[in-house]
């Protein structure tokens, strides 16, 4: 049985800070919803409140429908996994899964069945009686899981829960987190400041910056089309060029930018003098000479080759440089460091968004 | 006679022998380490006086081996001498009558002047045992929710409060603090006044008869040494555990039960462990606040010291109080699973 989340017009403050900020989301039943967004971005606290660890100053958390004011997290149909997953070090593997049972007085038997039923389902089958000390990093992640979903939850809650791990179990996890998800089929709310988990294991994902929420849209969505120079700049890579607008056509613009006069699609139907940035992924970015608004030169100030691909960084307008991503096979010849290249783009990969603020490197 | 006679075969009393013990046994750390260095020599290593140079050297091991010996075995080991000893008075000392015996520790069974069971001694005892029990237990109940609250769930500027209110107290003298809680309880003490005047009660209740005094006394002055070792326990105690607990449904009870105390068991054992001891071995608050019905083992103690100057019987009891006190408590470890050096941490 899953539920799900609705948060109308949520707004959390710590004093006279702000960490959420009006959040109105709709998170569907058994769906796979993640929180992307820098570390104090306030996804924690979205998290902290959906689970009852926080009221929200104001709006409404709805689970299944049912407003949660006043529901403490005991008695909430969520279940939370803690960042340091939170086990209870003098308790055995099977004790801690059976401990959310235990408090509901359910008997040792069926305890210890549905114990060693999940057990098979992480994968730890017979590892009941050992203590959480002797099991290995990500087996204490599969074990925090177990726990959580013993108390057979409609709503599983993870905060980062795999940011201790090392990065070859971090990607096994990935998977394993995700094929839980859909045997158990509950809804999963994620939290993270991993692009890279987000985009692989959501079904959507919620862009957040400094308590607001930028962008909600499935991984393909928030990639190929930012709604925010925020969420331009934050997932992937990407180039930025500011400047003015100084044409608009058949849903697509033209911004005067210091690399002279360069297109992109226009989805925010900006008209001409506003500012703005265009946005052109490296690996959109081609060597070589293209159309009049569609590329301009710069001069090569490094080179880097990483096997299958090979970044070229060009000279930008500002400190930053831009970057061009050429494939294995892209063909075209790579320059030199401090040669001048001409690099072009296909006008459908730039994107114009209103000028605003964008994400710290 | 044969005493004598064994006085002459042992020109060496029972006293000096004893106080030789530390001497053979530092004597004998001493050969060990010079033995293991010769084992395992390396040129690296400096030696002590090397390291210290032989003024600071000398200086620290004086130091060291006054404290060791002169305030600490030594006037132990003489107590346990003369425990072992019929009391004589000074010119007989060393004398034929002056022989090894083990009466003293049976005078606290059977009493030497009847032959019959010393009863009053014995209630004594085991009373004085039961209600340092039952006052460490008090403590622990009153002390474990400030502990809580100071380690986890308090502002930093409260818990200052808190500690500076709880500390305060002890800058005052104990035996003041024992007559502070005696003007308040007396009969015609602060309490019963108000009792009175506000017409609860026609007349005054004995609070001092009824050891209400002694109870509060003792809890109160061994406060700090179960709220410490509590605290420490707790404060480290991952906060993300306790809300694990309570997202799983556990309700706050249920947390303290299966998380809380279980984590805390090691400061919740050295804290009843000393306040136990402390209270067991306690003269002033059983002094002054004690109703006149039961005695304090101690003061029996105290009375065969400087009342009857029957040193013996007084060391042999107190080595019978220290000997119960250890092994009350080793069982209470042992059967509450905890280690004696998790207790002591």
């Amino acid at each position: 049985m899953s539920a799900g989340v609705e948060l109308d017009h949520v707004t959390v403050k710590f004093g006279n800070f702000t960490a959420v900020n009006d959040a109105t989301l709709d998170i569907k039943g058994g769906e796979f919803f993640s929180f992307l967004g820098p570390s104090g971005c306030g996804k924690t606290t979205i998290l902290r409140t959906v689970s009852g660890f926080l009221d929200p100053t104001a709006g409404q958390v709805r689970i299944g429908g049912q407003d949660m004011q006043g529901i403490g997290p005991n008695k909430r149909p969520t279940a939370l996994i803690f960042q340091n997953l939170a086990l209870f070090p003098l308790m055995t593997v099977a004790e801690n899964i059976a401990y959310g049972l235990r408090v509901r007085g359910i008997d040792r038997t069926t305890r210890r069945r549905k114990a060693d039923e999940l057990l098979d389902l992480i994968a730890l089958k017979g590892q009941g009686d050992k203590l959480v000390s002797e099991l290995s990093g990500g087996q204490k992640q599969r074990v925090a899981i177990a726990r959580a979903l013993a108390v057979e939850p409609k709503v599983l809650l993870l905060d980062e829960p795999l940011s201790a791990l090392d990065l070859k179990l971090r990607q096994h996890m990935r998977t394993e987190l995700r094929a839980i998800q859909q045997r158990v089929g509950i809804t999963f709310i994620y939290i993270t400041h991993d692009q890279g988990e987000a985009l692989t294991m959501s079904d959507r994902i919620a862009v957040m910056s400094d308590g607001v929420i930028e962008q909600v849209a499935d991984g393909k969505q928030v990639y190929d089309l930012p709604q925010t120079p925020f969420v331009a700049s934050f997932v992937g890579e990407n180039n930025a060029f500011t400047g003015t607008v100084s044409k608009v056509a058949n849903g697509a613009a033209v911004v005067d930018t210091p690399f002279g006069a360069l297109a992109g699609l226009n989805p925010k139907a900006l008209k001409v003098g506003d500012k703005a940035i265009l946005f052109v992924r490296p690996e959109s970015l081609k060597i070589g000479k293209g159309g009049s608004a569609t590329s301009f030169v710069s001069t090569v100030e490094s080179v880097a080759f990483e096997g299958n691909m090979t970044h070229v960084f060009l000279k930008g307008a500002s400190k930053k440089d831009i970057t061009v991503t050429v494939g294995r096979h892209g063909g075209a010849k790579i320059p030199a460091q401090g040669e001048k290249s001409t690099v072009h783009y296909d006008e459908a990969h730039g994107l114009v968004l209103p000028e605003g603020k964008m994400a710290r490197d | 006679m044969a005493s004598s006679f064994r006085k002459e075969r042992w020109p060496v009393t029972s006293r000096t022998l004893i106080l030789l013990i530390p001497f053979v046994v530092i004597a004998a750390f001493w050969l060990l380490s010079r033995y293991e260095a010769k084992l395992g020599h390396d040129p690296t290593h400096k030696s002590y006086w090397e390291r210290n140079g032989m003024v600071l050297g000398l200086t620290f091991v004086g130091l060291v081996a006054f404290w060791t010996l002169f305030l600490v075995t030594l006037p132990y080991l003489y107590m346990v001498v003369e425990s072992f000893h019929p009391k004589l008075p000074p010119a007989q000392r060393g004398g034929p009558n002056d022989f090894l015996t083990i009466a003293q520790y049976k005078s606290f069974v059977i009493s030497p002047t009847d032959n019959e069971w010393n009863w009053i001694h014995m209630s004594n005892f085991t009373y004085s045992i039961v209600v340092s029990a039952l006052i460490a237990f008090l403590n622990l109940c009153i002390c474990y929710p400030l502990a809580y609250y100071m380690a986890q769930s308090g502002t930093p500027q409260k818990v200052r409060m808190l500690m500076l209110a709880l500390i305060v107290p002890y800058w005052i003298n104990e035996i003041l603090r024992a007559f502070a809680v005696r003007l308040l309880l007396a009969s015609k003490g602060l309490i019963n006044q108000a009792m009175m005047g506000t017409g609860i009660t026609d007349a005054p209740i004995d609070f001092l008869g009824a050891n209400a005094g002694m109870w509060i006394g003792l809890s109160y002055a061994n406060l700090l040494i179960m709220i410490f070792p509590l605290y420490n326990a707790i404060e480290s105690l991952d906060k993300n555990q306790i809300e694990a607990a309570r997202d799983l449904g556990a309700p706050w009870w249920k947390i303290h039960r299966d998380v809380v105390i279980p984590y805390a068991k090691p400061g919740i054992a050295s804290g009843c462990t000393m306040v136990f001891m402390l209270a067991a071995g306690s003269l002033a608050a059983p002094l002054f606040l004690a109703g006149p019905q039961q005695r304090w083992f101690t003061m029996t103690v105290y009375d065969f010291f400087f009342q009857a100057f029957n040193w013996p019987r007084g060391s042999a009891y107190a080595f019978i109080l220290l000997a119960a006190c250890i092994t009350f408590v080793m069982v209470m470890l042992r059967l509450f699973k905890v280690k004696l050096g998790e207790a002591i941490r």
